[in-house]
């Protein structure tokens, strides 16, 4: 059973991400994006950016070490092992850049139980070193009591 | 890009083949490397009928679809998506087709000048949908 205590609080991570332009590269070959903002350094800056974009979902993939860390804490008591990804929303405030250092704090929303099987909304704030919010994603995750 | 955008404005349908290498590669760049993604074992072990595609790798392709569209990774502002149905990949050179289509829904003035575009977005395997109510949201110039 979650510690439904948990609700409210926030976990910062301990130290920003830095989006190195090699990741962009691989993760957009990953997902098939193959537009030159994602690869290609000059192409990127004559359209106004300081590095390579990142695909959108990149917001949401650098996030999940953290979001892990806490959902593996023991005092949460969250059913890793038999979890589903119900929903994911992304929103960025403006894109993410190579370069950019990231700081990532997850808040743990909401958390209800229905016949049996727990529903948790995490939401991560993505900001910039001066604090200026770049992104902000949510996803809901639901377990099934284990019998 | 559709040189006018207006509401019920079409994307051209796209389809994208996922294969079990696809699978590898994405967990490698997105660090997950849960083994329902790989390992028919596991997958068969937890209920599943195979390997499945990462959600988050659908939800990434139905962000190359709204972004070939617009012609700009960065224009995608928002995106939004209900992991409805697993995609099932089998370990052959096939492997699953995802089949995109989507069509302008709304549309506002964006704060900084331009529009944006909200997009409903719907992505079927085999004839069944994977992401419910999945929405995007695009800057338009």
């Amino acid at each position: 059973m979650p510690d439904a205590s948990f609700v409210g609080r926030a976990f910062p991570g301990a130290e920003p991400y830095r989006v190195g332009r090699e990741k962009v590269r691989e993760f957009a070959r990953a997902v098939g994006e193959t537009s030159p903002l994602c690869h290609d350094v000059a192409a990127a800056q004559a359209a106004g950016h300081p590095d390579v974009v990142a695909p959108p979902t990149f917001a949401a993939s650098f996030t999940m070490p953290l979001i892990e860390q806490v959902l593996r804490d023991p005092d949460f008591g969250w059913d890793y092992a038999h979890m589903v990804h119900g929903d994911q929303t992304i929103t960025l405030h403006r894109p993410i850049h190579a370069g950019d250092e990231l700081a990532v704090t997850v808040h743990v929303e909401d958390l209800t139980t229905r016949a049996g099987s727990h529903r948790l909304t995490l939401r991560c704030e993505i900001a910039d070193p001066a604090g200026e919010p770049v992104a902000t994603t949510k996803l809901l995750l639901v377990t099934a009591e284990a019998a | 890009m559709t040189p006018v955008v207006e509401v019920g404005t079409e994307l051209p349908p796209t389809s994208v083949r996922v294969t079990r290498a696809d699978l590898v590669r994405y967990a490698g760049a997105s660090g997950d490397f849960n083994p329902i993604h790989w390992s028919d074992r596991v997958a068969s072990e937890v209920g599943l009928p195979g390997v499945i595609a990462h959600g988050m790798l659908t939800m990434a392709l139905a962000g190359r679809f709204v972004s070939g569209w617009a012609g700009d990774p960065s224009a995608v502002r928002g995106l939004s998506v209900r992991f409805t149905r697993p995609v099932v990949v089998p370990d052959d050179d096939e492997g699953a087709l995802v089949e995109f289509s989507g069509n302008v829904t709304a549309l506002a003035d964006a704060p900084g000048g331009g529009r944006v575009a909200t997009i409903a977005i719907k992505a079927l395997f085999e004839g069944r949908t994977v992401l419910g109510k999945a929405v995007a949201e695009v800057l338009l110039p």
